[in-house]
Order: structure tokens, then sequence, then C-alpha cells
């Protein structure tokens, strides 16, 4: 598998566009389908369920807290709540909300957050969610998704409103190349491997789904392939592929719009280190905050390119016959 | 039809058990609570021990999740589980947990215990009711220390904005909280005033009255286009002589001594 693609002319359509398409059909399917938005709906493209089924749509204002507390409580009732907001809000603001009435009672509630990483741009720091990944992952009963395109949205979607329980899905603000079409199947909990080589694994989500099937196509250039699988199931991870993929590669390099700390690239790290150890890199955010400024201007200065990753590859190809001397 | 001031008894008598047994857990608080809940549970609310998760039933989230005993104490005299249960409280391996859970105990509509939230899922619930066409209410009791939460405004101001009528919020004023009067902590009076102001009908009675306490949720049934809450004028450890507006009974349980005192003292109001 030597995939290449043609980057130029990819179609790019953002995950929140893809998100609020598939609300409006799964809300024709299912009647019990509610749409919980806290004054964000234009932004996180809620406002197109709103459109349709108005009297499923409840604006909550400004008050994320809220927004967590009456999902759980229509979910206790029998509702499908899907709350969305921006992914800093959503996990920080009402964490605590989320943890005590969603996650602990397993209520089947599903916060869909947009505008998380730091390709929100021109907003900033305080509105770039770094650490929404760590924040949901640490909670039992929650499962955790990263999409990394408009197609890979769709089907997480409509996983998460066909599994019982609650779910934090995180989506960015911008558009994002298409990957997938729809012959690809997510399942929660399946991590999926889009291109197969010996020299290196490169494990990623979201928008560096992309980067890494770039990265490997210059790695291909230089001799060296490598293997990309798309993670977008964060919990459950696929452990199973992962320990897999490093069994055949023996390095490992994690790509996520995230803190290096508590996302993918600990949650890989976990699970190797504790089965089959192998030199690992971890690509992401290096436990800073962002900054205002162009989103692509902001993924290159924080190292979220990949160009990025190749070097980090080269670097962790080298480990690998490296001996740890005591 | 159960006397409700003999069931309130016997509820405060099951906390103090329970709370001797556990040699944890908040007496002051359940005790406020206990006539109100002994009206919900023994008048008000329809719901059926044999079948706890029926759809139509009517719910009742413990906003105040501290005062898990009154409600445990409400639900196996009800008959939702055994009393030897209510001996259990707190221990490990058993389905009592300090705070409600929803997940473990039949009969529990919400799990609760951070303060501030069991009012937001409540009006969650009543929300879904109004989506579905559904005449069930939804009842919450409240703690007049947990105002302070900014999400209880947050959703209160949601309920108005929704209009939702299903919905009963009772708030046991007791007037103390763990650190001392509320007055002192942190001053949320005038308490009418302030829920008026957020859009609800207001309604006010004393908490130990159970006959006023059931006529006010009579009024508050037929009021429509807002929620309403009940003010109950509680005194905190309502029942035993010793914890009666002593805030230091917010989060201690009796000795077994002191549970006898307890018991003899309500076992006396009884006879």
């Amino acid at each position: 598998m030597t995939e290449r693609i043609d980057w130029e002319n990819i179609k790019k359509i953002a995950m929140r566009d893809a998100y609020g398409q598939t609300l409006v059909q799964l809300g024709g399917q299912n009647k019990d389908i509610v749409v919980l938005d806290a004054d964000l709906s234009k932004s996180t493209k809620t406002a197109d369920f709103a459109k349709v089924f108005p009297e499923r749509f409840f604006n909550m204002g400004i008050a994320e807290q809220n927004l967590m507390g009456f999902s759980a409580g229509l979910a206790a009732a029998g509702k499908v709540p899907f709350a969305s907001t921006f992914a800093v809000f959503a996990t920080g603001r009402a964490f605590e909300q989320i943890r005590n009435s969603i996650a602990y009672p397993k209520l089947n509630v599903k916060i869909a957050a947009t505008h998380a990483g730091i390709s929100v741009g021109e907003d900033g720091a305080s509105h770039q969610a770094i650490e929404d990944l760590a924040l949901m992952r640490a909670l039992p009963n929650m499962t955790v998704l990263a999409p990394a395109d408009a197609e890979e949205t769709r089907q997480v979607i409509k996983a998460a409103a066909a599994y019982k329980g609650p779910v934090y899905i995180r989506m960015g603000r911008l558009a994002v190349p298409v990957l997938f079409d729809q012959s690809y199947k997510f399942e929660i909990g399946k991590a999926n491997v889009r291109r197969e080589g010996k020299d290196v694994a490169i494990i990623a989500n979201g928008l560096m789904v992309a980067e890494a099937l770039k990265a490997a196509e210059i790695l291909n250039s230089q001799g060296i392939e490598a293997t990309v699988v798309n993670c977008a199931s964060v919990k459950p991870l696929d452990e199973n592929t992962i320990i897999a993929v490093s069994q055949q590669t023996g390095a490992v390099v994690t790509a996520e719009e995230h803190n290096i700390i508590g996302g993918l690239g600990s949650a890989v790290a976990e699970v190797l280190s504790e089965n089959y150890p192998v030199p690992l890199c971890r690509v992401g955010i290096k436990d800073t905050f962002g900054e205002s400024g162009r989103p692509e201007e902001l993924l290159v200065k924080y190292g979220l390119t990949a160009a990025e990753i190749v070097k980090v590859a080269q670097k962790v190809i080298k480990k690998k016959n490296c001996k740890i001397s005591a | 039809m159960t006397n409700l001031k003999e069931m309130a008894c016997q509820i405060r008598q099951d906390i103090i058990e329970m709370l001797a047994a556990a040699k944890s857990g908040h007496p002051g608080g359940s005790l406020s609570a206990a006539d109100i809940v002994a009206v919900l549970y023994f008048s008000e609310m329809r719901i059926d021990p044999e079948n706890p998760s029926w759809p139509d039933r009517d719910r009742f989230v413990l906003s105040k999740g501290h005062a898990a005993p009154v409600l445990y104490a409400a639900l196996a005299e009800k008959g939702f589980f055994p009393r030897e249960e209510l001996l259990k409280l707190r221990q490990t391996g058993h389905f009592l947990q300090g705070h409600p859970d929803m997940k473990k105990v039949p009969g529990v509509d919400m799990s609760t215990g951070s303060l501030g939230q069991g009012i937001s899922a409540a009006a969650g619930m009543a929300l879904a009711g109004k989506i579905d066409n559904k005449s069930y209410r939804v009842y919450c009791l409240l703690g007049d220390g947990e105002v302070a939460e900014g999400l209880v405004w947050e959703a209160a101001m949601a309920a108005a904005q929704y209009k939702l009528d299903n919905l009963l919020v009772i708030l046991d004023n007791n007037g103390l909280q763990i650190d001392g009067p509320n007055k002192e902590v942190m001053n949320s009076e005038p308490l009418a005033d302030k829920w008026r102001a957020f859009g609800w009908n207001v309604l006010e009675t004393d908490g130990h009255d159970t006959g006023g306490l059931n006529a006010s949720m009579e009024v508050a049934k037929n009021l429509r286009g807002k929620p309403t809450i009940i003010l109950a004028k509680t005194v905190k450890g309502k029942g035993v002589s010793f914890m009666e507006n002593q805030a230091g009974w917010h989060g201690n349980a009796p000795s077994s001594e002191q549970a006898d005192i307890a018991l003899k003292e309500l076992r006396g109001v009884k006879a």
C-alpha cells in the first residue's frame, strides 16, 4: 500500500458541518433524539437540527453546566440528548456536571463538542481546548471519539447515537481533507490501519491523520515505509491493533492536536509500555497553551505538521536498535 | 391512607438507626426534610414500588444529596427494598451509598450529591415530560445552603424559559449549613423575591406541617405556565432535641448512646 493522495485538489469539509447534517438525518429516524446547545448553535451547526426539528432543540443559553444537567435529566427520562458547545466549555466549564450527573450514572448523553484544538485560530488560547481528551478519558463509563474527517464524523455520530451510554465526540472548526468514502466503516473501539509499512507506525487522530498520511508519503520517498493508523476511538482503545502494528514496525509515533499529556499519545504509551514496549515519540502540543493566529500558521508553529511527524519518525527509528545501557 | 405525621416520625427513627449503624452521615438535613419526604412518598407522588422504572411515574430528585438517609428510609418504608438494608448504609459491598446512586438503589431517580446538579437534572426530566406530553410530575428537594451554587440559578432560569409547570421544587429552609447559619456563611435571602424574579411561582409553608405541605402541593399542581417552588421553613435536626438548630449535627452521626436517647424522644412523640 503506497497510497498517494492528491493533496492540492482534495475536497475539504469541516467536521462540524458533517455533524449538523448527520443530526438532521438521525432526528428523522429517532424521535427520542433531542439537541441542546449553549448559544453557539450557528458555530456548532446544531442550528441545522433546530431548523428542521425546532420542537426538539433547546437552547440553554450561555450556561454549560446547566446544558449538561438538563441533558442528564432528559436522558434519565428516556431521551437521547446531544449536547453541544465548544470543547473548552463542554469539558472544562462543565466537567463536574459531566462527571457526577452523566458519567457516574452512565446516562445516555452525547457530548458533541466542536472547536477543539489550536486550529480554532484567532480566538486564542482561552478558546483552544488542548486538554479535553485527557479530561474525558479519565472518566469511568465515558467513551471518547475523535474523528479525522467529515465522513468519519458522520459515522462517529451515528455510532454514538446507536450506543447506549455517555460519549464525548471531539470535532474541529476547520475544513479538513476528506480522507474516507462511504465504504469506510467506523466502529467504537476499533482503529483503522490506513497504510501499511514495516519501518515505523504513526498512530494519529483528528486533523493529524491527514498529516500522518502526508508524512508517510514523504518517508516513502526517503525509502522508509510507514504504517498509518487512524485512531478515532481514543477510549475504548483498540489495544490489539496498536500492539500488532508495534510488533510489525518496532517504532511508534503518535500524532494529535492535543496536549502530549493525557491524550492519544499517553493512551498509546500506556498500552505499549505494559504490553510491548518499543521506542515511542509523541507529536502534539508540548504542554503549553496556544495563542491567536491563523490556524495554518499555528499548526506549523506548534509542530502539528507532516514535516514534524517525518522528523520525529526518523528519530524514533534510530532508537530502535539502541540498547539502553544501565 | 397513611398517617403522615406517624410516617415522618418513623422515617426519623429510621434515619437515627441508620446513621448510628453507619457511624457517619448527615442527620441534621435528613431530619429537617422528613415531613416533606413523607408527604411526597406517602401522599403526593404516583409511584409503584413493584415497578420502580415505570415510565409514567412521578420523579423525585434529592438535590441535597447528603440527606440520602431520609430518602432511603422513605423508599424502604414504601417497599422499594427491605428495611434491613437501611442498617447497611455506607458499608462496602452494600447498595445504599453515602449519596444517592440511581444505578444501585431501586426508586432513586437521579444520582446526586454534588450540590446544584439535582435541580438541573430534575428540570431536564420535566422537559422530557413536556416533550412527550406525559402527565408525570417531577419533584426536587433543594437545600438552602445549596442555593449558593450558580447552577441552581442557571436551572431556575431555564425552567422558567421552558415553562416547566410540571416541576415542583421544595426548599428545605432550615437556615443552617456546615460552617454555620446561612446568613453568616453566604446570605441567600430574600429567597422568595429571588425565585419570583427568576419567573417562578413561590409558595411558603411550615415544612413540618404535613397538612400545609399537602395543601401547597395541591395548589402547585394547578399553577400553569411556570415552575413552582415551596419555601418550606424547617428546623435542622427536627425531632431530636439535642440536634435541633445545631449546625454541628450537619454531618456527624450519633453514638449508640445518643441514638438511644434520640429514639426514645421520637417514640415518645409517636405515642
